[in-house]
């Protein structure tokens, strides 16, 4: 296929991609406030269109119209650069996630991935380790006690849990043979899921899933952001469209983990198939939705029902508990994958 | 197709960079972000080496490539031990400035 | 065509990023040029087919070593450097000087470069290969500088900690006596 060709539809599929993740992570603030609603015995959003699903339309109004203060002795340029650099990588990880199978229109066929990396998952990797600089910069730049403090704290932690993280991913990699997510869905065909692989499987799930949640700052290690501790955290001197950004940046990383979580421990887009050939290539796509619907409810549904860490047990519990398990997962994985070869 | 000597003109301005810097700048911080700059210089002469020698059909190729993780290994040791140490400097003598850091004992 | 113009779009980014780090005058701004500049020595990585190795300086280099430095920088509150007159004897000899230096460096390099050209994408960088590479013929040196990086660690923590922490042993508060409660005034009882 020609370069014209190839280079338009990249650019079809990451308008669409990034046009579906911009309303997913708007309609994850909407499912985090209904779920929490209800889990709290209340209704939730429900006047803004049915069932309250305007509102993120709503809030999206708001946050355009609401005065923007930048108060006179913060840093201006990273001020105004911190959000930028949040969302960015936020958004960018989600170009090397595949969504099904290939899909043939025509004489086109093309993969369901804006791009195959055959190193998807250290790019992953790579684009949430810098996703820390918008947080640490953020704190900085706003020259105030309670950002800075709430910034350091974020990003201490952020960085403490990327290497429970990255280990606890490289049992999977271990399992599938290399680091393209394609190669690792493709490997858990026939119902072999990676979180079925007891015992090495589930631990590295369970690991992935807790260092992910204390990356993304989520309860219950939450306490950098948390409202009665630091104000706001980092955010604490951001209004309007910046801390919209912010709030963004976050959901995305949400959405992000989820889709990671999907691919690499849950099979990805595998699932029942049937029918003629459009639908069979558009049925994984749902299948690949349902999944990270279900991760997106575990996320919310986790925040509102445990309390969150005090700091140091949440560095002691990432340094001294996660750490030593993730590593252990993944010597004896390799061993046993080194023996039974 | 570019000629070798290109990305070893690319990597000496890395490196040189990096030598001006640790002369000129007197924040310690700064100076060891220099040092930085020179391990990275010093890395893209490597991984150009490799594909160089490669090309040629030499089957030691590729050692240039696991050369550059040590070397980021030892520059990360390096990093750390170096900050934990500007910290300890800078609890006693209240300074980052190189140049106030002459006298042994306070 | 294509290869020549990527490379210079990221040695122009990587070169402004160096002058920038010697330029700029507060320490934080000198951090994220040399963090523009590690991620452009990634693409400029990722150009001659080292895929993995970008890979690794981007989450190594660039996302936690210069996190370690922004972190410092914001510990020890660092500010803006004076010109002091130091650093101004330093910048009168030390411009000329290594502009020698760098000019001999260039004419050597360029005078004793091969004509061999590097295509784009030359290396195999295929973490298959660099594995086979670093667990059968690297593998003593691996091993010796994950031992290096635990000393690095234990030597961090120790140098960085606060010289009484580490002598004083976590101990329950003793018991505080209790505060003295002024007495309440109530509208029956006068003060003296």
């Amino acid at each position: 296929m020609s370069i014209a060709i190839f280079a338009i539809i990249s650019i079809i599929k990451s308008v669409a991609v990034i046009f579906v993740l911009l309303t997913a992570v708007a309609y994850s603030v909407w499912l985090e406030r209904k779920v929490s609603a209800h889990i709290q015995n209340r209704w939730g959003p429900t006047r803004v269109g049915p069932f309250g699903l305007l509102q993120p339309l709503a809030d999206g109004i708001k946050f355009i119209f609401k005065e923007d203060l930048t108060q006179p002795y913060v840093y201006k340029t990273l001020y105004i650069a911190s959000p930028i650099i949040a969302v960015v990588f936020a958004i960018t990880a989600i170009s090397v996630i595949p969504f099904g199978n290939s899909i043939t229109i025509g004489p086109i066929t093309t993969y369901l991935q804006i791009t195959d990396l055959n190193i998807g998952l250290l790019v992953v990797l790579g684009i949430t380790s810098m996703g820390v600089y918008g947080v640490a910069l953020a704190g900085w730049s706003s020259n105030s006690k309670y950002s800075l403090l709430g910034g350091l704290r974020a990003s201490a932690q952020m960085i403490s849990y990327e290497i429970s993280l990255g280990l606890s991913l490289i049992p999977v990699m271990i399992l599938a043979g290399s680091f393209s997510l394609r190669e690792i869905v493709n490997a858990q065909r026939h119902l072999h899921w990676n979180f079925f692989y007891v015992p090495f499987g589930t631990i590295a799930f369970f690991t992935y899933l807790i260092s992910a949640y204390a990356e993304t700052n989520r309860t219950p290690f939450d306490l950098p952001e948390a409202e009665s501790e630091l104000v706001a955290g980092y955010h604490t001197e951001y209004s309007a469209m910046k801390f919209a950004m912010f709030f963004m940046a976050e959901y995305a990383n949400m959405v992000t983990v989820a889709c990671l979580s999907t691919l690499l421990f849950f099979g990805g887009w595998l699932g029942p198939v049937f029918g003629p050939p459009l639908m069979q290539a558009l049925l994984p796509v749902l299948w690949f939705c349902l999944k990270v619907f279900f991760f997106m409810f575990l996320y919310v549904w986790v925040r509102w029902t445990l309390p969150r860490f005090r700091y140091d047990q949440l560095m002691a519990f990432g340094w001294k508990v996660l750490l030593p398990v993730a590593i252990a997962n993944l010597v004896v994985t390799a061993l046993v994958v080194a023996l039974r070869a | 197709m570019i000629p070798l000597s290109c990305y070893l003109v690319l990597s000496g301005i890395l490196f040189v960079s990096g030598v001006l810097g640790f002369l000129i700048k007197r924040n310690i911080i700064t100076i060891f972000m220099s040092i930085e700059l020179m391990l990275n210089g010093v890395n893209l002469s490597f991984v150009a080496f490799a594909a160089h020698w490669h090309m040629l059909g030499n089957v030691h190729a590729l050692s240039g490539q696991i050369f550059v993780f040590f070397v980021m290994v030892v520059a990360a040791a390096e990093a750390a031990v170096g900050l934990a140490i500007i910290i300890a400097v800078y609890r006693t003598r209240e300074t980052l400035n190189v140049d106030q850091v002459n006298l042994l004992k306070l | 065509m294509l290869h020549l113009a990527l490379f210079l779009f990221f040695g122009a980014i990587c070169v402004a990023g160096a002058v920038n780090l010697l330029v700029q005058r507060h320490p934080i701004n000198s951090a994220l040029s040399l963090v523009v500049v590690m991620a452009s020595l990634a693409g400029e990585y990722l150009l001659l087919g080292a895929e993995f190795v970008a890979a690794i300086q981007v989450i190594v280099y660039a996302g936690a070593i210069m996190v370690l430095f922004i972190f410092t920088i914001m510990l020890l509150n660092a500010g803006e450097e004076e010109r002091t007159k130091g650093s101004r004897v330093a910048i009168l000899l030390g411009i000329p000087g290594v502009a020698i230096g760098a000019v001999l460096v260039a004419w050597t390099l360029l005078r004793h470069s091969q004509t061999a050209s590097v295509p784009m994408f030359a290396l195999p960088g295929v973490p298959r290969d660099i594995a086979r590479l670093l667990f059968h013929d690297f593998l003593l040196p691996f091993e010796v500088t994950s031992i290096l990086i635990l000393i690095a660690i234990m030597g961090a923590v120790v140098l960085a900690s606060r010289p009484d922490a580490v002598a004083r042993p976590h101990h329950a508060e003793p018991a505080q006596q209790p505060r003295e409660v002024p007495e309440l005034v109530g509208p029956g009882k006068e003060r003296g």
